[in-house]
């Protein structure tokens, strides 16, 4: 297929309406709004429905409905929004259900700026609304992986029947780059959605469904939890994902992801001008966390310095410490807000850096 | 031996949790004969709160989603939006739909969203222990107004079924009351209607059930009753607060 000049936002839109999703119920918020303003357009020319809740409390609450009626649904916001969402996503993942959700991160915290930013590293990857669950969470780092990343989300959470979050940042969801729209072969090892509220009568071939995330007893609850737990055990072991760059025999180690992991390909550009090898490592899903490459990356004798850089006042180099378990060190460059840095910057700050 | 009685098979044989006395038996019981004389179980999928009736789904012997504090209109919106075939209710106390859910039963209104809410107001929070609801009566003790509601600092009871009839998108919205034999059968009817608008596609429907809380109140299931009819219904008149059914 012919490439196409898109804006994330819309490209993004696109590769779900593709993956099969005709179901969104949104808000406006900046830097994602042309997400549902795209599904606002085509969605009724296809059968599906696009509605514009009151809030975006209303919109994953809807999503909820969708999903436990069987249906691929999503929603997407951006960080004040996803905030008010955590609720909602709590009580997906209790009630097991599928869903996608897209974060175009801005600064925060509060009502920070319209920008990028990387501030929601904790609250996706950490839980984020109450109790011990995780969501599957990918980050794209150019517009054609967020739509590949994109297609994959509504098959993660199908098959896992968990939420999962696309987190990409403003840039993303504002830049336009040539992307191409693969043909993709429909997943047929999906499971079947019997659990779904579709109507019951005592002839159904099915038990009567019942959407719940309401254990009162404490066996039955310790028995969702371990459900759940084992779930996201499996995930780790066969959906983590890394992209190892230029990291063999580095004597440099950049950890990052989304646009800033971008930003730093070039930086290793120009180190290697400079005559000092720089690898990156860039986790895709950063829930689960590709904790071995990480580790065994910069477990590499020739890796003498580690730098871990975001858009943040440093989160996800928490998880870059615990992987790495103190056999080195790790380092961490980058600004709350949404201040991100430039090739030159990273540059200079690798060599200021850099232990002689 | 003749049978003269039968219980309407939507709903289940678990044993109901709620106190003795308590009026949310009796709603359980006109709902579920409703989606039966209707023929209307096999579509019907019930969403349902957190309150007193947040264990509604082991009686309601159809497909059924439980809802966050507040959210099933909008987890009911999302449902119809996806099997519009369906007929999908929620059953909201007033804790759950008159405060914390104001915004999603507002704008399910607003939207004309074809779904119907049984309210249940007794004019407690009941699950809690007896808190303050925005429907509790000016003067009203509770645990969390122990002096008696004070208008000046809580302001006055909400009238949610008038509030709602004043939106274009509901098409029909009646208060009733479970407190004697003769309102228990209009409330059926009014259940009934509600049902209907939703099955003709004429838009939102809303019964609000004025209802009792025995534990709560401090008072026996007869006193609870006759308070009801004496407190309740001067303040929350009964009867049909919007009805555009009969308009094309």
């Amino acid at each position: 297929m012919a490439k196409e000049f898109m804006k994330g936002c819309e490209a993004i839109a696109e590769a779900a309406i593709q993956a099969g999703c005709h179901y969104f119920f949104g808000y406006p918020i900046t830097p994602q709004t042309e997400v549902p303003e795209y599904m606002a357009a085509k969605l009724p020319k296809i059968g599906g429905c696009f509605l514009q809740a009151e809030s975006e409390v209303a919109a994953i609450n809807m999503v909820y409905g969708a999903a436990g009626a069987g249906a691929r649904v999503m929603t997407s916001s951006s960080s004040p929004g996803v905030s008010l969402k955590l609720e909602g996503i709590s009580y997906l993942a209790g009630a097991e259900l599928p869903a996608v959700i897209v974060n175009m991160m801005r600064g925060g915290p509060g009502l920070g700026s319209i920008q990028a930013s990387q501030g929601d590293y904790f609250q996706t990857t950490k839980g984020g609304g109450h109790g011990d669950y995780h969501v599957i969470a990918l980050a794209p780092s150019t517009v054609q992986e967020a739509i590949d990343l994109m297609q994959d989300a509504f098959d993660l959470a199908d098959m896992y029947r968990t939420p999962t979050m696309l987190l990409a940042d403003g840039t993303i969801g504002q830049m336009m780059e040539p992307v191409e729209f693969k043909p993709r072969e429909k997943r047929t090892d999906l499971p079947a959605k019997d659990w779904a509220t579709t109507g019951w009568g005592p002839n159904s071939n099915r038990p009567r469904a019942v959407v719940n995330s309401l254990y009162i007893e404490t066996e039955e609850l310790q028995e969702m939890n371990d459900r759940l737990q084992a779930r996201y055990r499996m995930i780790e072991e066969k959906e983590t994902r890394v992209e190892l760059y230029n990291v063999e025999d580095a004597e440099v180690i950049l950890c990052a992801y989304g646009t800033v992991a971008r930003i730093c390909k070039s930086a290793v550009a120009l180190a290697a001008k400079q005559g000092v090898k720089v690898g990156l490592v860039r986790p895709i899903t950063i829930w689960p966390f590709p904790k071995k490459a990480v580790h065994d990356t910069i477990a590499q004798d020739s890796v003498k310095t580690v730098i871990t850089i975001e858009i943040s006042a440093g989160q996800m180099v928490e998880d870059v410490r615990l992987a790495v378990n103190g056999e080195k060190e790790v380092q961490f460059f980058g600004k709350p807000g949404s201040y991100c840095p430039t090739a030159e910057e990273i540059c200079e700050k690798i060599m200021e850096m850099r232990r002689a | 031996m003749a049978t003269v009685f039968k219980k309407t098979p939507l709903l289940t044989d678990a044993v109901l949790h709620y106190c003795p006395g308590c009026g949310h038996g009796i709603v359980h019981r006109l709902v579920a004969e409703c989606l039966e004389e209707l023929g209307i179980g096999d579509k019907a999928v019930a969403v349902v709160p957190v309150g007193c009736s947040v264990f509604a789904y082991r009686y309601f012997n159809v497909d059924s989603q439980e809802a966050a504090h507040g959210r099933a209109p909008a987890v009911a919106t999302g449902i119809k939006r996806v099997h519009p075939e369906n007929v999908v209710f929620t059953y909201q106390g007033d804790g759950d739909l008159a405060s914390i859910g104001t915004a999603e039963i507002v704008h399910a209104a607003h939207r004309g969203e074809k779904i119907t809410t049984i309210f249940i107001n007794n004019a407690i929070y009941g699950m809690t222990g007896g808190q303050m609801a925005p429907t509790t009566l000016v003067g009203q003790k509770t645990t969390t107004s122990p002096y008696g509601r004070d208008k000046d600092w809580c302001g006055s009871p909400i009238r949610m079924a008038e509030m709602l009839a004043t939106i274009d998108g509901s098409a029909y919205i009646e208060r009733v009351a479970v407190n004697n034999t003769k309102n228990i059968v209009r409330a059926k009817a009014a259940i009934k209607k509600a049902f209907q608008t939703q099955i003709e596609g004429k838009g939102f429907s809303l019964i609000e059930v004025l209802s009792n809380c025995p534990t709560n109140w401090g008072l026996s299931p007869a006193e609870s009753m006759e308070w009801l009819e004496q407190n309740m219904i001067p303040y929350y008149p009964l009867g049909v607060k919007k009805d555009t059914t009969k308009e094309d």
